[in-house]
């Protein structure tokens, strides 16, 4: 592979997050290196996503403190994790529905956009300029996830699988640095598995873009992540390479069961 | 401050009967997820009823079965031929449908009974309590009074019925999950029905109470959307909450219009009046900013 | 001609993001624009320009801005009317009250203090929606109303609010006669319509439309909440504030405050409902529809009621007329949520198939 896995650029220290009396994760810490695919795992109700929501701000942590590039946070805000360059997907796909693949993807460029509404309502000069701009480098994306044919369409319209991928396209048209991916290929079938990991894999060797994702498929995850963290009832219980991870025996525990 | 007292204490006794209409936007609210714009129209819809059946010869104790069956009739039509069309439908879109509803009825309603302003005669006069005025020189309508004491009981029977009876538990299974509650064998459509009919009954009961008091006019359907703010004090899913925020509308609104006016009127002279107009509406904004789930409300966690 | 883009090739991104990419479109729409600031005001009369052209650009315009909110940003308002009202009483103000104040800038600023007042009663919206939100927009129609009707300074000591406006002059020309009228409420409406059109097809509306679609995921691509759905207030009141003033000074020439009711804001949410919620085309077929039914119910009724031996009065009119309106309601929610504008759409894509649809 042409990639080099960097230094540590995403540190995460003893966080904990509750809802009320409901601890979701309790005094997690794992880092995510530059380059790298990571990987969370765990059963469900594991506090996978809470895990990544904490990473960009959607959910405070009570405690905790999280250094991005050397900046340390006590939390993340929406707004300045899309700034610092994360970008995500959802487990449930939260895409805009009434509005086509092309202005999804677009929207996913907004703050690389200067205009302003004025500007905006005038069209004619920087708008227009501007518009054009982006639409280029959107349609990259499209032909990049081989979604030209559905460019116009609405995205409620789409299958299950083609949404997850608009979705992916709507992440990476941020020109992301970090990306999230909350089970990218849930409910997908082999072929279209087969098709999101090469995505995954080519942003990643392409693009240089870190990679954390949360994945039920082990096969996957196991065969393209290069860490996994594994987490269960809401703390850490194993973090490594994938066949350290697989051989250990909590982590077999809490997959399987234990004999008692 | 006996003034005061005696401002506050009828604004709480109207108060009770703004809850009363409130409860019915309750009702339907926690079986169908629908804010039914159209219950201020119903109890319009309602008084005329009863005031029409009344003035085609029908005695009171008939006229009132009689307006409580017309009122079901209309409650099962709503529920038949829009509602249920609408099922798919995102909330907002069926709260359209109710202010297009609202207006359907609020046409239909002096058509079927004519439209000019009704007495109706229930018995009881708007006078002072006697006892209370001699003893503590103060003005309580024995009107209001007897009127609060009825909606109170009608609303601790509907608890009651919604606690106790099979139908009930089946109306709060639908509530918490439609889904859930299909999939056991409960009559989805039925129990619609039903809460129609008695979101239909109590607006009947606003109806006759407000119409005997103010009579039976257009601007019933007005002073029904007074219900509105007493939902947003205390919660859309909230029976206790409906209680508490009329009384605590019904008290201010009155207060707002007493005290207010003078001071308005002495930095810009004038005249200030009809602040009960605007007061509920304004002061549930401002809670809005402060508590967006209202008094009983849950707080609700958005999930991705 | 067929209806058809066949042929029409797109070599380039600023093609195929014109506002209307198909030639037969663009071609309609000159037509269109030919007829309306042309033929019509050659030909068309008095009752045609006052009854029926005048009100019903105005009240596309407030349709429009209605529209921007509920459409595009997704919040529900009940107090368009109330906005409008800000717009005639601001208009009259700077009228008044400013001596030279050009007619036409003071339209402007009544569109900006009208947008100021959205922003205010808009900022409940950073913490709820749907109807909660449209019961605390209630509280913006029924206190501006009253405040309108109790501040004498605001109407300039008129008794019970009523304020009749100035003549509209511009440049030395008065705009007496109702075709000068019609054209310069033509000229700003076509003006403003172009610029909706402009901000929904950018990243303005786009960042409305996400916000209304999924707020959490547009909050985590970086729209910030409270900006988006503010600026949406603030250009849809300005909308509707702007259109208060044309249906002050161009259309009514005098109003009280009790005339922007809450069934004002009804009529014009009913229009973006029939038109098409989030349709720049729809708000203009939903206000020429709710503006044409009484019309229409006026000519029908008298007939029908001959034809049944029915006796109707003025009473029982307006009746049938609320329940048709209320009916339209049901009807269009529950059959067509996106309004005649899709409808229209429809019609298109199958023509564009026609006459052979297989």
């Amino acid at each position: 592979m042409a990639r080099q896995i960097g230094d540590v650029i995403l540190d995460l220290r003893n966080i904990s997050l509750s809802f009320g009396g409901v601890k979701a994760l309790t005094d997690i810490s794992f880092d995510v290196r530059e380059h790298e695919i990571r990987a969370i795992i765990g059963p469900n109700g594991a506090g996978k996503s809470s895990m990544l929501n904490v990473i960009n701000g959607v959910y405070r942590p009570q405690q905790g403190e999280i250094i991005f590039r050397g900046q340390h946070r006590r939390d993340m805000d929406t707004h300045e994790a899309a700034a610092a360059g994360f970008a995500r997907t959802f487990q449930n796909i939260a895409l805009f529905k009434g509005m086509t693949v092309l202005d999804n993807l677009m929207t996913g460029r907004n703050l690389k956009m200067r205009c302003n509404f004025l500007q905006h309502a005038l069209w004619w000069g920087p708008a227009k300029r501007e518009e054009l701009e982006h639409r280029r480098k959107v349609e990259e994306i499209i032909d990049f996830l081989e979604i030209e044919h559905i460019r116009k369409t609405p995205v409620g319209r789409l299958p299950y699988g083609l949404q997850k991928r608009v979705e992916l396209g709507r992440a990476l048209a941020a020109e992301p640095q970090i990306l999230l991916l909350d089970e990218p290929m849930a409910g997908m079938n082999v072929e279209e598995k087969q098709d999101m990991c090469r995505f995954i894999l080519d942003v990643n060797d392409q693009l240089g873009t870190t990679i954390v994702l949360i994945e039920h498929d082990m096969g996957v995850v196991m065969d393209i992540s290069d860490r996994v963290v594994v987490l269960d009832y809401g703390r850490k219980i194993g973090d490594g390479v994938p066949d350290e991870v697989k051989n250990n025996p909590e982590v077999i525990a809490a997959y399987l069961g234990t004999q008692h | 401050m006996q003034f005061f007292l005696e401002v506050m204490i009828g604004g709480l006794l109207s108060g009770v009967m703004y809850s009363l209409v409130a409860l019915g936007f309750v009702l339907i609210f926690k079986a169908s997820g629908v804010l039914n714009f159209a219950q201020g129209a119903m109890v319009f819809f309602a008084a005329l009823s009863l005031v029409g059946c009344m003035e085609k010869g029908a005695p009171f104790w008939l006229a009132l079965p009689l307006a409580f069956g017309i009122m079901t009739l209309l409650g099962i039509a709503t529920e038949k031929f829009v509602l249920r069309k609408m099922v798919n439908q995102p909330p907002i879109a069926l709260f359209m449908a109710t202010i297009g509803l609202s207006f359907f009825i609020e046409g239909l309603a002096p058509m079927l009974w004519g439209n000019e302003v009704r007495r109706l005669d229930i018995g009881l006069v708007d006078e002072p309590i006697p006892w209370i005025l001699d003893n503590w020189n103060m003005v309580i309508s024995k009107f209001d009074l007897f009127a609060s004491g009825l909606a109170l009981g009608l609303v601790a029977l509907l608890a009651l019925f919604f606690q106790y009876t099979r139908v009930g538990r089946a109306l709060r299974a639908v509530a918490d999950d439609h889904q859930a509650a299909l999939s056991i064998g409960i009559p989805l459509q039925h129990i619609w029905a039903l809460v129609w009919a008695v979101a239909g009954f109590v607006a009947l009961v606003a109806g006759m109470l407000w119409g005997a008091r103010n009579g039976v006019q257009f601007a019933l359907t007005f002073t029904a959307l007074k219900a509105l703010p007493v939902l947003i004090l205390g919660g859309f899913t909230s029976v206790p909450g409906a209680i508490v925020g009329g009384l605590i509308i019904g008290a201010s609104e009155k207060l707002a219009e007493i005290y207010i006016p003078p001071l308005l009127a002495g930095v810009f002279g004038g005249n200030f009046g009809g602040i009960e107009g605007w007061f509920p509406y304004v002061m549930a904004l401002l809670f809005l900013l402060i508590r967006p789930e209202g008094l009983f409300g849950e707080k609700h966690i958005d999930r991705v | 001609m067929f209806y058809r883009e066949t042929g029409q090739f797109k070599t380039s991104y600023a093609a195929d993001q014109q506002i209307f990419p198909i030639r037969q479109d663009r071609i309609g729409i000159g037509i269109l624009l030919f007829v309306a600031f042309v033929v019509i005001p050659l030909t068309a009369g008095n009752y045609w320009f006052n009854a029926i052209l005048i009100p019903f650009l105005i009240f596309a315009l407030a349709a429009l801005g209605l529209n921007i909110l509920t459409g595009y940003a997704g919040q529900l308002s009940l107090g368009s009317a109330a906005f409008m009202a800000v717009g005639a009483y601001a208009a009259y103000n700077f009228q008044v009250r400013i001596e030279g104040m050009p007619v036409l800038l003071s339209f402007v600023l009544a569109g900006l203090t009208a947008a100021g007042v959205g922003i205010l009663f808009g900022l409940p919206s950073l913490r709820i929606k749907g109807f909660y939100l449209a019961v605390a927009t209630l509280a913006a129609q029924f206190f501006i109303v009253w405040c309108l009707t109790k501040f004498p300074y605001l109407s300039n000591n008129s008794s019970s609010g009523v304020i009749s406006v100035p003549g509209v002059e511009i440049l030395g020309f008065r705009f007496d006669s109702p075709q000068s009228r019609y054209l310069l409420v033509l000229t700003i409406v076509a003006l403003l319509a172009l610029a909706a059109k402009n901000m929904v097809r950018s990243t303005t509306g786009r960042a409305w439309m996400a916000v209304r679609d999924m707020d959490v995921a547009a909050e985590v691509i970086g729209i910030r909440l409270m900006r988006t759905k503010l600026l949406a207030f603030a250009v849809s009141s300005f909308y509707c504030g702007v259109a208060g003033a044309l249906y002050a000074f161009c259309y009514l020439g005098s109003v009280e405050p009790d005339g922007f009711s809450l069934d004002l804001s009804f009529k014009i949410l009913f229009m973006i409902i029939v038109g098409g919620v989030g349709s720049i085309l729809g708000s203009f077929l939903g206000a020429a529809f709710i503006l044409l039914v009484p019309i229409f119910l006026d000519i029908a009724l008298p007939w029908f009621s001959e034809l049944l031996h029915l006796p109707f009065d003025g009473a029982t009119v307006s009746h049938i007329q609320l329940m048709v309106f209320g009916a339209l309601i049901m009807f269009f929610l529950i059959v067509e949520p996106h309004g005649l504008a899709r409808l229209w759409q429809i019609g298109k894509e199958k023509l564009r198939l026609w006459p052979f649809p297989h």
